[in-house]
């Protein structure tokens, strides 16, 4: 089985800002099979549509994922009323993950806003070897710093205002770790204008880069060919699907 | 247990439950999660002749009770159809059904002409796409294109055809009637209807297509009324579509007329859902005490 579709339990649940919420579910099966990068596609109760949301930490020995998600709308509302021990109702895992290159040496995890939560789950498998660059728009938005820290992965926070961190965008961050030298492995999640700007600094550094896509979906399995995106190889440009060839991406395959 | 079978267009289906084009792609995700032997059949992607890429994303908006689409016809091509995912499909023991597409008279003949060699087993024809500027629902709104269409297509093809019917027309009967008259052996029906969301934060449609087609439990009621319109207007059989969840729905729109039905929309929101409906179904039809559910087709008892 590549995905189930079940009926889960809700067995933690935390606010991590005013609008941010994390979930922890209880779901063995799933998670024996789940990889970091994979999401989830949650029906919230009274809608038609299911959502997907990124996967942010696996913990193989207790059968449970970690879900972190913004309000986005009315769906997303639906689901930060959820409690502890409530059910949720979701396709899982979905999607193909981040391949894990066991002999990088120095990966950079870049996050931006609500992408940063599938970095977490990247920290979890590449602790001190990672530096997480994660930006939001000021303090307040600031999630799971603590989280990165406690995987001693270097991590560096900048906030739009100066809030909080450094002063500026994540791509500034970037580019000063890049110029440090020896990084191998970027993977970053985010809004596309971001992706479009690290995918620049990683071809220009010529190093590795993956980056996590983000669209409206349907089935969320690759069934519907609602969430397209534009990739590229050597016959040309084509349609991809966010759901099923994605969401993670290589930066040199996708057309941002 | 009761006799679910169907017959359409002269095709044994093993139950009326086909799983609706667009909305199962050429089936290989919903395998991950049942056998597709359960299904009485499946409408594949829409094909064209060469492959389309379909229009920009997004593509899908939530709506109440149902959703909106704007895919835009995206296929590989129908030689690819026929090569990659066609001999697969037709060793699954369900009734395989192509549906095709094209943005003119000769498209549409070439697409079918080269279905014949096949065994595919039926050719739905879809005059009714709304996500698409040429062609399209083009065909399917005015009663002589959708006859001119459906005489070329009917001499090309050697297939049971279905014609796949608009609702956005004034009157979709007199449509499946012009479509009779030229040769169509079923018509199917419906197709979305036309709809349209606004970010009021934006300002912008959702959809970056502007508009889309509205399915799922919305557009329930619409579908009951026009297969019934189109029962009355018509000899030929009917495949009836449009907001089918569950097993009353698909009972519900048999009594309306219809021989067999397609689930699409419902998929999104249950992956399991047709093969759910099939099992309800059987319960209905206990409950109801009906033995043969071919029987109950065009059984409304009518005011």
């Amino acid at each position: 089985m590549k995905y189930l579709q079940g009926i889960y339990k809700i067995i933690e649940k935390t606010a991590l800002s005013e609008t941010c919420f994390s979930f922890v579910i209880d779901c063995p099966e799933v998670a024996k099979i789940s990889k970091a990068g994979q999401f989830v596609h949650i029906l919230p109760k009274g809608k038609f549509l299911r959502r997907p949301i990124s996967i942010c930490q696996i913990d193989y020995e207790k059968g449970t994922l970690r879900i972190v998600f913004e309000i986005r709308g009315e769906g997303t509302q639906e689901l930060s009323e959820l409690n502890i021990g409530d059910d949720i109702d979701m396709i899982a895992p979905c999607g193909n993950g981040f391949e894990i290159f066991d002999n990088a040496k120095k990966i950079v995890l870049v996050g931006g806003g609500i992408g940063t939560p599938p970095m977490l789950g990247l920290s979890d498998i590449y602790k001190e070897k990672a530096t997480a660059i994660c930006g939001f728009r000021n303090k307040d938005a600031v999630i799971l710093e603590n989280d990165f820290l406690s995987n001693n992965t270097n991590t560096i926070i900048c906030t739009d205002d100066g809030s909080y961190g450094i002063k500026g965008f994540v791509t500034d961050s970037l580019k000063a770790e890049c110029e440090k030298g020896d990084v191998d492995l970027i993977c970053a999640c985010g809004p596309t204008p971001m992706l479009k700007a690290v995918s620049a600094i990683a071809q220009e550094n010529n190093i590795e880069c993956f980056v996590s896509l983000e669209e409206r979906m349907g089935c969320g399995i690759g069934a519907c060919l609602v969430c397209a995106c534009k990739t590229k190889d050597e016959n040309g440009e084509k349609m991809s699907h966010v759901c099923k060839n994605g969401p993670v991406f290589n930066a040199k395959e996708v057309v941002l | 247990m009761a006799d679910l079978s169907v017959k359409v267009a002269g095709v044994e289906f093993k139950n009326p439950v086909i799983a609706a084009s667009g909305c199962f792609g050429y089936g290989h995700e919903y395998e991950e999660l049942f056998d597709l032997s359960k299904l009485g059949g499946i409408s594949v992607k829409g094909t064209t002749l060469t492959r389309r890429d379909g229009n920009i994303p997004p593509r899908i908006a939530e709506t109440p009770s149902g959703m909106l689409n704007s895919v835009g016809l995206q296929n590989p091509g129908i030689d690819y159809f026929i090569e990659k995912e066609l001999p697969y499909l037709l060793k699954k023991d369900t009734v395989i059904i192509a549906n095709i597409a094209g943005s003119s008279i000769e498209e549409y003949i070439e697409v079918a002409e080269k279905l014949n060699d096949t065994s595919v087993h039926m050719i739905e024809m879809n005059i009714s796409c709304p996500n698409v500027k040429k062609g399209g629902a083009g065909f399917g709104t005015s009663c002589d294109m959708a006859a001119s269409v459906t005489k070329a297509v009917r001499k090309a093809t050697n297939k049971p055809l279905c014609v796949k019917l608009t609702p956005n027309v004034t009157s979709i009967a007199e449509i499946a009637k012009a479509v009779e008259a030229e040769g169509a052996d079923a018509v199917s029906l419906i197709n979305t209807l036309l709809g349209m969301r606004i970010d009021t934060r934006t300002r912008r449609p959702i959809l970056h297509n502007n508009v889309g087609g509205l399915s799922g439990p919305a557009v329930l009621p619409v579908a009951v009324r026009m297969v019934w319109e189109v029962r009355n207007a018509v000899d030929i059989d009917i495949i009836g579509m449009g907001g089918i969840s569950k097993g009353n729905d698909a009972a519900e729109i048999m009594l309306a007329g219809a021989d067999a039905v397609q689930v699409g929309a419902a998929l999104f929101n249950d992956p399991f859902a047709c093969v759910r409906i099939v099992d309800e179904l059987e319960k209905w039809c206990e409950v109801n005490k009906v033995d043969k559910l071919s029987d109950i087709s065009g059984g409304v008892v009518t005011w």
